[in-house]
């Protein structure tokens, strides 16, 4: 589904991504975890080119995505991104802020754009919400709208780039639980994340990442009960 | 106290006459630093290089010198260069207009860099283009953060506008002048036209308070 090839990314001298090299397949959930300065976001947000990547290469099946020719709003329609601080657009409704893209991007109808909101907003509990501005939600709320906005392009990869770590503790679980579902719709997931529980439940892949290297990858079991390199045992040890 | 107003009771409609010369060209001049201000702006904010110099030199010159030498220039100076002879309301209007669209330009981006970042990641993230992230995701947001800035120039910019009475341009201002010079007496005309400048921003004040207040009820 997803492929890197040597991927690495410097701002100006401090290199933050060093040779990336991974395959991501379809269906897969896989929590890329780490210490904070690890390179985990900038991996994820090179994957949907927010980031322009230094050197290597990403491919989306089977399309080159680094290279110049590539029209990357093109590439973003396919991906989705849930940021760690939520973004929604403050003066839309929750509705409008779900169906916007779909009607200007893929210039869907404006009355099925909105049967689809409502469908996703439903799907993620919020549909007493749909005409509530972004402010008067809570953050999970905020978080799970976010969701529902990636959702309504359609992609087929989603990313979530710490999705739960703005929020206060009695709001993760309701995050998660959407995401638990999601991964159950066999949807193509990247979660950068703290939460090990998640990792170890939901993921079928853990990527450990340290000073933007990928220094583990491995299936959840054998990566939490024996990691192989020292940084990964001494990280678990930290937060375990 | 040698203070007499019913000497200048025959002048009032010859001053009054001016609110409307006043008005014409200092809404000519606003609309024209709009347009261009809003075109600066945004060559400022792109990741254009060519662009975002000339627009930087521009507001740099035009705030880095005083308006009436800007005037003096366009009005007295140029004219030299073409063999021109520029009438008063075009210099007015483009001193005016072109200083204008210095500041209105710095308003505008500092208005728009306020706006998150995240809104613009987001946007792009969804595949959202350019401008319609522009139009309808970053300027509406936007908008709240220029309009208090913006009715603040507007109201300096009318204020500042007696100066066109230099160049000779019939205005408020040049007409209570002329009315002094008249009557011998400076105190009653220029007060009158005092009041009448007071009346105008406070005007041009409380429809800026009404908007803002407009803007407000979305939060």
């Amino acid at each position: 589904m997803i492929k890197t090839m040597e991927l690495t990314k410097n701002f100006g001298e401090s290199i933050v991504l060093k040779n990336i090299t991974t395959t991501i397949n379809k269906g897969e959930v896989v929590a890329v975890i780490g210490p904070s300065g690890s390179g985990k976001s900038t991996f994820l947000r090179c994957l949907n080119l927010l980031e322009d990547p230094s050197s290597g290469h990403i491919w989306l099946k089977d399309e080159e995505i680094t290279s110049l020719k590539v029209n990357k709003l093109q590439v973003r329609k396919n991906i989705g991104m849930v940021f760690q601080h939520f973004h929604l657009f403050p003066h839309m409704t929750v509705l409008e802020n779900v169906m916007y893209a779909p009607v200007k991007v893929k210039h869907m109808k404006k009355e099925l754009a909105e049967k689809n909101a409502k469908e996703l907003l439903a799907r993620v509990g919020l549909i007493e919400k749909v005409e509530a501005y972004p402010n008067r939600l809570s953050g999970g709320q905020k978080q799970r709208v976010a969701i529902a906005r990636a959702l309504g392009m359609d992609p087929e990869i989603m990313l979530f780039d710490e999705p739960t770590s703005a929020l206060d503790p009695e709001m993760v679980k309701e995050v998660l639980d959407v995401m638990k579902d999601l991964a159950q719709t066999g949807m193509t997931m990247i979660v950068v994340t703290h939460e090990m529980n998640f990792a170890k439940e939901v993921a079928d892949k853990i990527i450990f990442m340290d000073e933007g290297k990928l220094m583990e990858e491995a299936e959840p079991q054998s990566f939490f009960k024996s990691p192989k390199t020292k940084r990964a045992k001494d990280f678990l040890a930290k937060v375990l | 106290m040698n203070l007499d107003f019913s000497q200048i009771v025959p002048s009032i409609p010859f001053i009054l006459e001016g609110i409307g010369a006043t008005l014409k060209f200092v809404s000519v001049s606003i609309l024209f630093g709009l347009l261009l201000g809003t075109i600066l702006a945004l060559c400022k904010i792109g990741n254009k290089k060519w662009l975002k110099w000339p627009a930087d030199i521009y507001t740099s010159i035009f705030r880095g010198t005083p308006l009436i030498l800007q005037l003096m220039i366009i009005h007295y100076a140029v004219p030299q260069l073409f063999l021109y002879d520029i009438p008063v309301f075009l210099s007015a209007v483009l001193a005016f207009g072109l200083n204008s669209a210095a500041y209105v330009s710095e308003i505008i981006r500092a208005g728009i860099m306020a706006v998150d970042k995240g809104q613009v990641e987001a946007a792009e993230a969804l595949g959202i283009p350019y401008r319609p992230m522009m139009a309808n995701i970053i300027l509406p947001q936007a908008l709240k953060n220029i309009l208090p800035a913006m009715m603040n120039e507007f109201i300096t910019l009318t204020k500042e506008s007696a100066l066109v009475s230099t160049i000779g341009y019939m205005d408020l201002m040049r007409r209570a002048e002329i009315v002094g010079a008249q009557l011998y007496r400076n105190f009653e005309p220029l007060l009158f036209a005092g009041v009448i400048y007071w009346v105008m921003i406070f005007i041009l004040t409380n429809i800026g308070s009404w908007v803002e207040r407009r803007l407000r009820q979305s939060d």
